[in-house]
């Protein structure tokens, strides 16, 4: 005979069978630490350093992208970027979307979005082309 | 005054709710969703690289318009914010220390914020201030 069940509000905690959510949770930090490396690093090279934004153009990338040093710092960064912001509006759709089809929607959306730009972004860096015209 | 008691009855100045705990969490989701959607539009203008130089060129040049150039300013700003409020979380989370010293990390973090934004933003705007006022350059 099994053991008697309990109704949900009172059955006893379940070992989760996968741990997403922590996982997700702990990826936010991890990723965390890497991007503010990352990421305040480019903005420091891109926005402030020797006329910012006023120096860039085609030769400038081009020159970068010659080095496989950025091509790697922009790929990671690429990534996990968009997985950390995709993480955190999934959060924040699942915080205010009560409804149950508009929250549906919204992370279709999301994760089409984010899936689009990042394929596209490790497109470029992987196919850039210095000599193109 | 019964509003008087219910507020001292609830559990006011928790790490969450209220006072700088909840408000560096609502700007620490404002500034992430802005420079979210910033991104997807960033690696979209990055992308014209593999049409044409001048393509390309041609979009950089929209982002060094003075008025481009003060969202970037804002930008910077986002992001500053959310990587020191991100390094002030993990801290909360991870050292036994974090939750009593957290109001004090919020005015460390806003202190940092303030020392690099006032020259960086110098920096970032030189250039358009130069070239609405009309230095010799």
């Amino acid at each position: 005979m099994s053991a008697p069940t309990l109704d949900a509000p009172r059955s006893s905690r379940q070992l989760a069978q996968n741990n997403f959510e922590k996982n997700a949770w702990m990826f936010m930090r991890l990723s965390g630490i890497v991007l503010v490396v990352l990421v305040l690093g480019h903005l420091f090279i891109m926005n402030i350093l020797d006329g910012g934004v006023h120096r860039i153009n085609f030769a400038f990338v081009a020159g970068r992208w010659a080095s496989p040093f950025w091509q790697l710092w922009d790929l990671t960064m690429l990534w996990l970027a968009m997985l950390h912001g995709a993480n955190g509006l999934r959060t924040i759709i699942n915080d205010y979307a009560s409804r149950e089809g508009t929250r549906l929607t919204l992370k279709g959306l999301l994760y089409a979005a984010t899936f689009l730009t990042i394929a596209l972004g490790t497109l470029v860096i992987f196919t850039f082309d210095p000599n193109i015209s | 005054m019964a509003n008087t008691t219910a507020r001292a009855k609830s559990p006011v100045g928790t790490l969450y709710r209220g006072y700088d705990g909840m408000w560096s969490w609502v700007a620490h989701r404002i500034t992430g969703v802005t420079v979210f959607f910033f991104l997807l539009v960033h690696v979209t203008d990055t992308a014209l690289v593999r049409v044409s130089p001048d393509v390309y060129n041609g979009v950089i040049a929209t982002y060094k318009t003075p008025l481009v150039n003060l969202m970037e300013v804002g930008l910077v700003g986002a992001v500053l914010y959310h990587a020191l409020n991100g390094i002030r979380i993990i801290l909360i989370d991870f050292w036994s220390k974090g939750p009593r010293y957290q109001k004090g990390m919020l005015r460390g973090l806003i202190v940092i914020w303030l020392v690099v934004m006032i020259p960086g933003t110098y920096f970032m705007m030189l250039r358009t201030i130069e070239s609405l006022f009309g230095s010799a350059s």
